[in-house]
């Protein structure tokens, strides 16, 4: 019998249809919306004369654009406020759910689906945006799309794909204190690079990637487009089951027991065949820092930036340029580097366990004077939990505070933009030139990372305190 | 969103031999604003075509007068980062309608090719070649034959084969998109949902 990977089962349960000398047509489970890659979606849907043809199957929420304080007030940006009327506005006339500014379900989107019990295994699952690989934690086929393909979806709830070839990650042992599953994402990242996962489907599998929560190994696949590739995704267990369960759209009663037992066939057989392996000693990892201006340009943070030695060519020139936009030089030690600003969210590192972790840290100790912190929740549900399990009275006494739910300071569309030249280190996902504003400068880190360097004012090594 | 059909191209090229070009480079996040597609090749590399004070930076290669055409040249791992479709918009509205590289991201592959623009994957070592030539004359021509599936430096006429889907060839040869084929194939989806 043919052996089949875990993405295969789930892949070939969704195809309709092979297209002759093309792509697969591919039926999707849900779909999940924003205001910044939707609008001109549905712009065109109106012009060819179509329908959403199951607008059940679509959520909203807007994210990208919201700003992070006085969210009860009307936008103050023209733009951004009309993209979100936008969305509520196309939503009401689609018959799509929208979960607006302010409301209980309000959040970043990959941040709300898990939430509300939408993300299930065994499903497929876009959304016009790149971290849509997020929701592959739950062992689904779950993966970003550009506005045509938003457009596919909305009329035909299925869409257009090449089948990707696969890729395994196994990383095993047990993971160094202080190590978080950012850290391995980053230290995945660096290994392999920018494209190491270019035209791959990912399966994050092994001991260290078993011993991950929910929220930790949403992280981990939430960056999985980092290193080029489709998404990433990790066989469903207990862990997962037990999050999934009693959530809002969550399957009950004898759903529950159906469903639960064919997710438990969702795993890659024994000997299934994929195209790339790799396998990581997770003993090498330890917390991770970015020096550069790509998610792959990550260290140990303890190490110093890499020399250029090697290099040569458009390979070299690149990453001359790197630095200079950065501020280093090679051979720099990270530890003691000065900061000017903390983000801590995204879609990355926006939940619950992020901020226990932020929170505990910073406990009994105060907010460096020369930084500007940043804590947004990635929902209005992260918030609340913050709230309920007493988190923020520790913030507000370490001189922190707690913003409310957006994408924020990650890609900067709203008013937290770090200023030019200015050094950010941030729990979000991509260190681009100007990615958290024009000239910022950003580090990326683990919650535990940006703690220690928000108390400290600099680069420090989180595992001095622990 | 309908595009010109596209068959062969002979332009000059615009070189940017810059590695790892991702989506925010090639549109920054507080561009993508707008509800509409239109206007999006002002602001195509914005940071790096212009200064603070919205002055043009005179070594960039979109603001080099010698360098022209509808063909640009970037270095490996071109596209990669975020999966706004507004990079693809905004290299189009400028005017481009081919890309050269070595490697191309996925996603902006797919949403280059919905939107009538051929992304054109080369070996290293030719890419390299693409560069020099343009080096050595910005004048030079380059020839993307879609039919033939072949790119050509013209003043040397070395040639190279290069591949593309054959379905998405002859949604690009013809100027259709797969919006339109998936809502005919609204009977079968039916059929599958059940």
């Amino acid at each position: 019998m043919e052996t089949k990977t875990l993405f295969d089962k789930i892949w070939d349960a969704h195809v309709v249809k092979e297209v002759e000398g093309g792509p697969s047509v591919l039926y999707i489970d849900q779909h999940l919306i924003h205001e910044v890659t939707s609008p001109v979606a549905f712009l065109g849907l109106e012009k060819r004369g179509a329908k959403v043809l199951r607008p059940e199957k679509t959520v909203a929420t807007p994210d990208h654009n919201v700003p992070t304080i006085n969210q009860h007030l009307s936008i103050k940006d023209e733009l951004s406020r009309n993209q979100v009327e936008m969305l509520k506005k196309n939503c009401a006339t689609h018959g799509i759910v929208y979960h607006g500014l302010g409301s209980e379900g309000h959040g970043v989107v990959h941040i709300i689906g898990p939430e509300m019990g939408i993300t299930q295994p065994g499903m497929t699952i876009v959304c016009g945006d790149s971290h849509t690989s997020t929701h592959g934690a739950f062992g689904a086929i779950a993966f970003g799309i550009g506005t045509s393909e938003v457009e596919m979806v909305l009329a035909s709830q299925c869409i257009m794909q090449p089948k990707p070839r696969k890729m395994l990650i196994a990383v095993n042992g047990k993971l160094n204190k202080g190590v978080t599953a950012k850290d391995i994402a980053l230290y995945v990242i660096a290994q392999i690079s920018t494209s190491g996962g270019t035209g791959h489907f990912i399966e994050f599998a092994g001991s260290a990637i078993e011993s991950l929560t929910m929220e930790g190994r949403m992280t981990l696949c939430n960056m999985s487009i980092e290193c080029g590739a489709r998404g990433g995704m990790i066989a469903p267990d207990q862990t997962t089951f037990d999050y999934v369960k009693g959530r809002q759209f969550a399957p009950k009663g004898e759903d529950w027991v159906k469903k639960l037992a064919y997710w438990k066939t969702l795993k890659s057989d024994a000997d299934a065949v994929f195209d790339t392996v790799y396998e990581f000693d997770a003993a090498n990892i330890e917390p991770m820092i970015t020096f550069g201006t790509n998610p792959g340009m990550g260290i140990g943070i303890s190490q110093n930036v890499p020399d250029s030695n090697k290099l040569t060519g458009s390979d070299k020139l690149t990453y001359e340029k790197s630095l200079k936009y950065m501020g280093y030089t090679e051979g720099d030690k990270m530890v003691g580097k000065k900061i000017d600003y903390v983000f801590v969210g995204s879609c990355t590192n926006g939940r619950i366990e992020d901020f226990r972790s932020f929170t505990a840290f910073v406990k009994g100790k105060k907010k460096a004077n020369n930084v500007t912190a940043w804590i947004v929740p990635g929902s209005r549900a992260v918030e609340k939990q913050i709230i309920a399990e007493g988190l923020v009275e520790i913030l507000n006494a370490a001189g922190f505070e707690l913003r409310q739910p957006g994408c924020s300071a990650c890609l900067a569309m709203n008013d937290d933009k770090i200023p030019e030249g200015k050094y950010s280190v941030s729990t979000s996902n991509r260190n681009f030139e100007g990615r958290q504003g024009p000239g910022a400068r950003t580090l990326l880190a683990s919650p535990l990372t940006a703690a220690a360097a928000a108390v400290t004012g600099k680069i420090t090594d989180p595992r001095e305190f622990l | 969103m309908a595009y010109d059909k596209f068959t062969t191209l002979t332009s000059p090229a615009v070189p940017l031999p810059i590695e790892n070009v991702d989506t925010d480079q090639i549109i920054p996040a507080r561009f993508l604003k707008a509800v509409e597609r239109k206007g999006f090749g002002d602001n195509l590399f914005r940071d790096w075509r212009y200064d603070k004070s919205n002055q043009p930076i005179a070594d960039f290669p979109l603001n080099q007068a010698k360098y022209s055409g509808k063909i640009l040249v970037g270095g490996k791992n071109f596209g990669s980062g975020s999966s706004r479709e507004h990079a693809a918009w905004a290299i189009y509205d400028y005017g481009f309608r081919v890309v050269v590289s070595s490697f191309f991201a996925d996603i902006f592959q797919g949403n280059a090719l919905n939107n009538g623009i051929l992304p054109v994957v080369v070996s290293p070592e030719f890419l390299e070649k693409i560069f020099m030539a343009i080096e050595a004359d910005q004048n030079t021509l380059f020839e993307v034959d879609l039919e033939n599936q072949k790119f050509t430096i013209c003043g040397t006429g070395e040639s190279v084969g290069f591949s593309i889907n054959p379905y998405k060839k002859h949604c690009l040869t013809n100027g259709l998109d797969d919006i339109d084929y998936l809502i005919s194939m609204k009977e079968e989806i039916a059929a599958f949902e059940k």
